[in-house]
């Protein structure tokens, strides 16, 4: 994979992907925009900046590894993985689908460069600690990256292996936590609040960085630090916005779970400076 | 009086042993190592084995990653846990993705004894065999226990295996193998056949043996192999002793009764009569207290097989 850390070109592809992502979801009638377009930026700067991967390589090949923890977030991540050449982007209008390469939420086996199939939350961060334990075993100097959400963190299971990969001392994990103060009921602090979250990382025995996921250097320099810490699982803490990139969708519940219209579409497509 | 070997012994034995030439090998528990035996590989491969304290769900999800990753993970705790704890996690990071992890569940059924029902499984099988592209597997014996752990480890899929904590009369001997879906004719009979998984094998031999001498021809088959099971040797009975009696250390609801009676009503109906817990918790107490309990003794099942052969009888009366 050729990959690139110029910003100007990052947020042309970020754009891009956004306009795919919101294409997909209006396909496919239903899916998750608000937490895809927190995510995205963060997607880009991993599939398109840093991260040692390709489709051409085989599944025993060293490379570095994503899971995405909050799974709703698929379209998302089927944007860039179309974007770096894992499957034609025709298959991007087949979203959702009966039969499609696509799952409405992600599954490995049937979409290539989807390392581990998610979508019931909370069980990703254990299913990469997993993955980063099989890297070292092998001998592989390879890094595992994971992506929660912050609704997601309200599942038990998250914090079992955040006292694993903590307790294992996983140096080449590192996490992020897509902090869009979302979730489908409602604002996280509503819901059910998980703050101080930073705090709580911490106290399980991480390295945690606090940072805008929507600004690329700053994504960079995150990652660049947390892989100078080798004996703790890292991480980085991402402040987003629900809907970036939508005015319309900005910071609002309803788009978590809801496909925009073609209408909303349209709307959505010329404010990304897309040509209908 | 048969040998008595615990099942979940040859399973720490054998699992350390395949590890000496296979290094994908990894074990997980969640601080039970001791009881479940997986002990025995953490001494012998330190940097295999991975206690994740109590916490089951992460066990599971972190087995699955490791299975994503090359391994060939063994994740061991009690089977209520297993099963149920962790039951979305086998479910969605196990059995969906076809990840090649292997579940080994110790303490199952009631012999758990004076735990209490607490951790008394009696649906793991059900919980496990409704998940689809599972294996879910009892052997009888300590033998068997070994034959299934090594077939377990060269089959890549999720897989099931359900031993408990008492040591059970030995059925076969050190040359038994294992294969999916197939089950171990130990007694032909023409009035009436048992089939069997766990100690109830070894208890169903008995009881033909108490029904001969009263004329009662029971057959007895093995069916470790509880999904896939195996089709043809169940209908094969069904055909020529016209009656069954399925038994197993377990609820009647989604085990190895129900997968007989399924498969029987479906193909060829004859009475099949289900020993097994009866939608109860049982109780504390010893476990031979509650095998009796549970009518899971050699009169428990001859009962059972004098009333399918009635059962036969009045059906071929009306």
């Amino acid at each position: 994979m050729k990959r690139t850390t110029d910003i100007t070109e990052l947020r042309e592809i970020a754009r891009r992907m956004r306009v795919d992502i919101l294409t997909m979801i209006h396909a496919a009638g239903s899916g998750h925009p608000g937490g895809s377009l927190s995510a995205i930026d963060m997607l880009v700067a991993l599939y398109c900046g840093v991260m040692d991967h390709g489709p051409d390589r085989k599944k025993a090949d060293r490379r570095d590894k994503f899971v995405l923890s909050k799974g709703h977030g698929a379209p998302a991540l089927y944007a860039v993985l179309a974007e770096c050449g894992y499957f034609g982007r025709e298959h991007l209008k087949t979203l959702r689908q009966y039969e499609s390469i696509l799952s409405g939420h992600p599954y490995a086996p049937s979409t290539p460069g989807v390392e581990i199939t998610t979508g019931s939350l909370g069980q990703g961060l254990s299913q990469a600690n997993g993955l980063a334990l099989a890297n070292r075993l092998d001998g592989r100097d390879t890094y595992v990256y994971a992506m929660m959400g912050d609704g997601e963190t309200q599942e038990g299971q998250i914090w079992e292996a955040a006292m694993s990969a903590a307790h294992f001392k996983l140096g080449k994990l590192i996490a992020f936590l897509d902090n869009n103060e979302l979730q489908i009921d409602g604002f996280v602090c509503d819901v059910m609040g998980i703050e101080p979250i930073g705090k709580k990382w911490e106290a399980f025995g991480w390295h945690v960085q606090e940072i805008d996921g929507h600004d690329f250097g700053q994504i960079f320099a995150a990652i660049a630090n947390a892989k100078k810490v080798s004996d703790k699982p890292s991480l980085i803490w991402a402040h987003t916005v629900k809907g970036k990139g939508v005015s319309f969708m900005e910071r609002l519940a309803k788009w978590h779970g809801t496909a925009p219209s073609t209408d909303e579409l349209n709307k959505a497509l010329t404010e990304l400076g897309e040509k209908a | 009086m048969a040998e008595m070997l615990a099942l979940r012994d040859y399973y720490g034995k054998t699992v350390t042993e395949l590890a000496k030439t296979n290094k994908d090998i990894v074990v997980l528990d969640a601080d039970l190592s001791g009881s479940t035996r997986t002990s025995t590989f953490a001494k012998a491969f330190p940097e295999r084995f991975f206690n994740m304290g109590v916490a089951e769900q992460d066990m599971i999800g972190t087995a699955a990653g490791l299975a994503a990753g090359g391994k060939i993970p063994f994740a061991s705790t009690f089977a209520i846990f297993a099963s149920g704890r962790a039951w979305e996690q086998v479910r969605q990071a196990v059995g969906y993705p076809h990840q090649n992890v292997k579940v080994i569940a110790t303490h199952g059924g009631i012999t758990v004894g004076p735990d209490g029902p607490s951790h008394q499984a009696g649906e793991d099988i059900a919980l496990m065999r409704a998940i689809p592209g599972m294996a879910v597997i009892m052997p009888a014996d300590a033998h068997e226990t070994a034959a299934v752990i090594r077939w377990a480890a060269a089959y890549v899929g999720p897989v099931y295996i359900r031993l408990t904590r008492d040591k059970f009369p030995v059925v076969f001997n050190e040359s038994k193998t294992f294969t999916p879906g197939k089950g171990d004719q130990l007694k032909k009979g023409t009035d009436v056949t048992f089939v069997a998984c766990g100690l109830m094998t070894s208890i169903a031999l008995e009881a033909a043996a108490l029904l001969e001498k009263e004329g009662i021809s029971a057959g007895v088959i093995n069916m470790a192999s509880i999904k896939p099971i195996d089709h043809a040797l169940v209908l094969q009975a069904a055909a020529e002793s016209g009656a069954l009696v399925a038994a197993e250390e377990h609820s009647v609801i989604g085990g190895l009764g129900s997968a007989v009676a399924e498969l029987v009503a479906e193909n060829n109906p004859v009475p099949v009569i289900r020993v097994g817990i009866q939608d109860e918790y049982i109780s504390s107490g010893a476990p031979e207290e509650l095998l009796e309990a549970c009518g899971f003794t050699a009169t428990g099942l001859a009962d059972a097989a004098r009333r399918a052969v009635q059962l036969k009888k009045q059906a071929a009366s009306r």
